[in-house]
């Protein structure tokens, strides 16, 4: 594929608003797991919270997208100067020929759950005011930060669970090389709320503790919330050394089981083996790998198998879901910008919580920061359905 | 927007009182005339048991379609990559789990839960069918299947092989249904190649365009069109039944729609 340069990304999530913060999160090693009070929920559960996310105030005008989801997007957006950014490529291209393609899982579902205990006792009526379009459909997240960055190219929302906003940057780069658009805000918002935090409790997948991803004793996901843009375009003529390319993005289905990966991994496989092939890359070319890495049993095992049987089992490679909690739709796009990070200042970020790596895992699992320069990188993102997606992101000044 | 090309290889359709592609041709085209019934699901026989009983209404609909599709086109749908868009996905279930999180104790049911996401049919489809390639779930609201068909004309370009389009939308029971009220359940599907086959029966060019959506001249099916956002495909579906070449219009993004010029291939 064609690479194509993220001239802007920003990030928000538990360990931090914006670049600077989550950078020096994951420069001391800071876990920003918490035990969970988050608005009624009785689980013993811990999570990665946004702080201040109720306050944000959304633009004059965009009240009708009030929701968690939307409100978590624009502090995301505000933050890096990522909103001027999005302007300047507007003058380059104009309005219709940025697109947005955005991955959620839940988009602004919360307001649905508050809302179903506020039904009229009589008539079972949802409470007046109660906005469908603007909160609760899935395509909310999408229409808002088009209509917030006042955009009008092609808008979409890819939502395919955990791996969501990790395949909204492949499609981005489809429809660009395909000519429909020149640039693409993409990422992904995901917020916390009821459906997912008793969701995965009734499955058994969330831990008591921290979660501890590859853990010889691991037992399950924490989650979090994140917020997560990158503003992908066609190579510039001049780039920074050290700005950030995507080079590769690899797709694939498990066709096995909704909420279980095959133990082989096979689907992971193969998505990585296409998004090396689609960056003409050769597996040595990786340097680091942010793994999926959930931190439950059956998950980590299986990414771990796949890994080995692609990478190798000695490229270095941790999960951030101990220090972030697992953001779900928004993990591809969160890790993302954490892999970008990762290339900038050549930084492979230590998994946190993790105090002791499961040698049955074939992997060579990073507890440690380790500083060391970077050229090209991959991220893995996989969803329920058995939806999966790995990206390869790269230095601009990267020579083969 | 640069134009982008495709092959239509096979059709699947099923809605309310239609039952499959040659039924809903047959009323495009002015042949039969539509009466509004029930969306008749058949039991999916490809599903092992066990997926099988977890499977709602929604799943059954996506597979008959996609079959139906796949079948006409010759493909086999194991191999094929697969893009599908819905506005609200299962309503049903989602208003399960609405009701579950609102009562006390809040006990909510893990295959409901699993079954929440909005890939669910796309990930049921790779199990019933084995298909291994990408997958992908789509949503815009009422120009979701504006947004499936784009996607799947970038991919065509792209990688240059068959993809198979599913759009699908089912009704919220109350109180959802009230804040969006869909009527039905309505499913399409197209398998789409980037090169004529033996299969062919038109070739689309899309492009962008801030023209109005058509709509459908028969009002009942005008009705049909607004109601059920996969019906958004209504305008494309007639012009491919009719076998003549005419441009259409459907309904994408305010402001952004697609012009499709269709030329059938016989």
């Amino acid at each position: 594929m064609t690479p194509l340069a993220l001239t802007s990304f920003t990030a928000t999530s538990a360990i931090g608003r914006g670049l600077d913060a989550t950078y020096a999160s994951l420069r001391a090693l800071r876990s920003a797991l918490a035990p969970c009070a988050f608005e009624t929920v009785d689980l013993g559960t811990c999570i990665g919270e946004v702080a201040g996310v109720d306050a944000v105030a959304l633009p004059p005008g965009l009240e009708e997208f009030e929701c968690r989801n939307n409100r978590l997007a624009w502090l995301g957006l505000t933050q890096d100067d990522f909103a001027a950014a999005v302007e300047a490529c507007a003058a380059r291209h104009g309005r219709a020929r940025i697109g947005v393609f955005l991955g959620t899982s839940t988009s602004g579902i919360l307001e649905t759950e508050l809302a179903y205990r506020r039904r009229d006792p009589a008539s079972g009526a949802l409470p007046a005011g109660f906005r469908y379009r603007g909160a609760h459909n899935t395509f909310s997240l999408a229409a808002f930060v088009q209509r917030a960055l006042r955009l009008s190219g092609p808008a979409v929302v890819i939502s395919s669970a955990c791996s969501s906003s990790a395949k909204a940057f492949a499609s981005a780069q489809r429809a660009i090389e395909a000519g429909v658009m020149d640039a693409a805000v993409v990422g992904g918002v995901d917020s916390l709320c009821l459906t997912t935090l008793y969701g995965f409790h009734s499955l058994q997948l969330v831990s008591a503790r921290p979660c501890r991803p590859f853990d010889a004793s691991r037992d399950g996901i924490s989650i979090g919330e994140a917020a997560a843009f990158a503003l992908l375009e066609r190579r510039p003529a001049s780039l920074e050394g050290d700005a950030v390319l995507l080079v590769g993005a690899g797709e694939s289905s498990d066709a096995y089981h909704m909420s279980a990966p095959p133990p082989d991994g096979r689907g992971a496989r193969a998505a990585m083996l296409r998004a090396l092939a689609a960056a003409d890359l050769v597996s040595e070319d990786i340097e680091y790998i942010n793994f999926h890495g959930t931190g439950t049993p059956s998950n980590d095992e299986a990414e771990g198998r796949a890994v080995a049987s692609v990478l190798g089992s000695e490229v270095p490679g941790s999960s951030t879901k101990g220090a972030t909690g697992h953001t779900l739709g928004a993990a591809g796009a969160l890790e993302a910008v954490i892999c970008a990070l990762a290339l900038r200042y050549g930084l492979m970020p230590g998994g946190v919580n993790t105090t002791e790596v499961d040698r049955a895992l074939p992997v060579s699992y990073l507890r440690e920061n380790c500083r060391r320069p970077l050229s090209a990188v991959m991220s893995n993102s996989f969803g329920f359905g058995g939806s999966n997606c790995s990206l390869i992101f790269a230095r601009a000044d990267r020579s083969r | 927007m640069s134009t982008l090309a495709a092959y239509v290889d096979g059709v699947g359709f099923l809605g309310p009182g239609v039952g499959d592609w040659p039924a809903a041709a047959g009323i495009l085209t002015g042949a039969a005339s539509w009466e509004s019934g029930p969306t008749v699901l058949p039991l999916p026989q490809c599903l092992p048991s066990t997926e099988r009983r977890r499977t709602g209404p929604l799943v059954r609909l996506t597979l008959a379609v996609g079959l139906e599709a796949t079948t006409r086109a010759g493909a086999d749908p194991a191999t094929l990559p697969a893009i599908f868009t819905s506005s609200g996905g299962d309503g049903e279930n989602c208003h399960e789990i609405c009701q579950a999180l609102a009562a006390p104790g809040r006990q909510l049911s893990p295959t409901r839960f699993h079954n929440s996401v909005h890939n669910a049919a796309a990930g049921y489809w790779g199990i019933a069918t084995g298909a291994t390639p990408a997958s992908n779930a789509l949503c815009a609201h009422d120009g979701s299947f504006g947004a499936g068909l784009l996607e799947a004309l970038c991919e065509l370009a792209v990688e240059r092989a068959r993809v198979l389009l599913i759009a699908y939308d089912a009704s919220y029971p109350e109180p959802l249904h009230s804040v969006r009220p869909i009527p039905g359940s309505l499913g399409v599907a197209l398998v789409l190649a980037p090169e004529r086959t033996a299969q062919s029966v038109a070739k689309l060019e899309a492009a962008g365009t801030d023209a109005p959506a058509d709509h459908m001249a028969d009002a009942a099916l005008e009705a049909l069109r607004v109601s059920i956002p996969a019906a958004r495909s209504l305008p494309l579906l007639a012009q491919l039944a009719q076998r003549t070449s005419g441009r259409v219009v459907i309904d994408y993004l305010d402001g952004v729609r697609l012009a499709v010029q269709v030329n059938p291939c016989h």
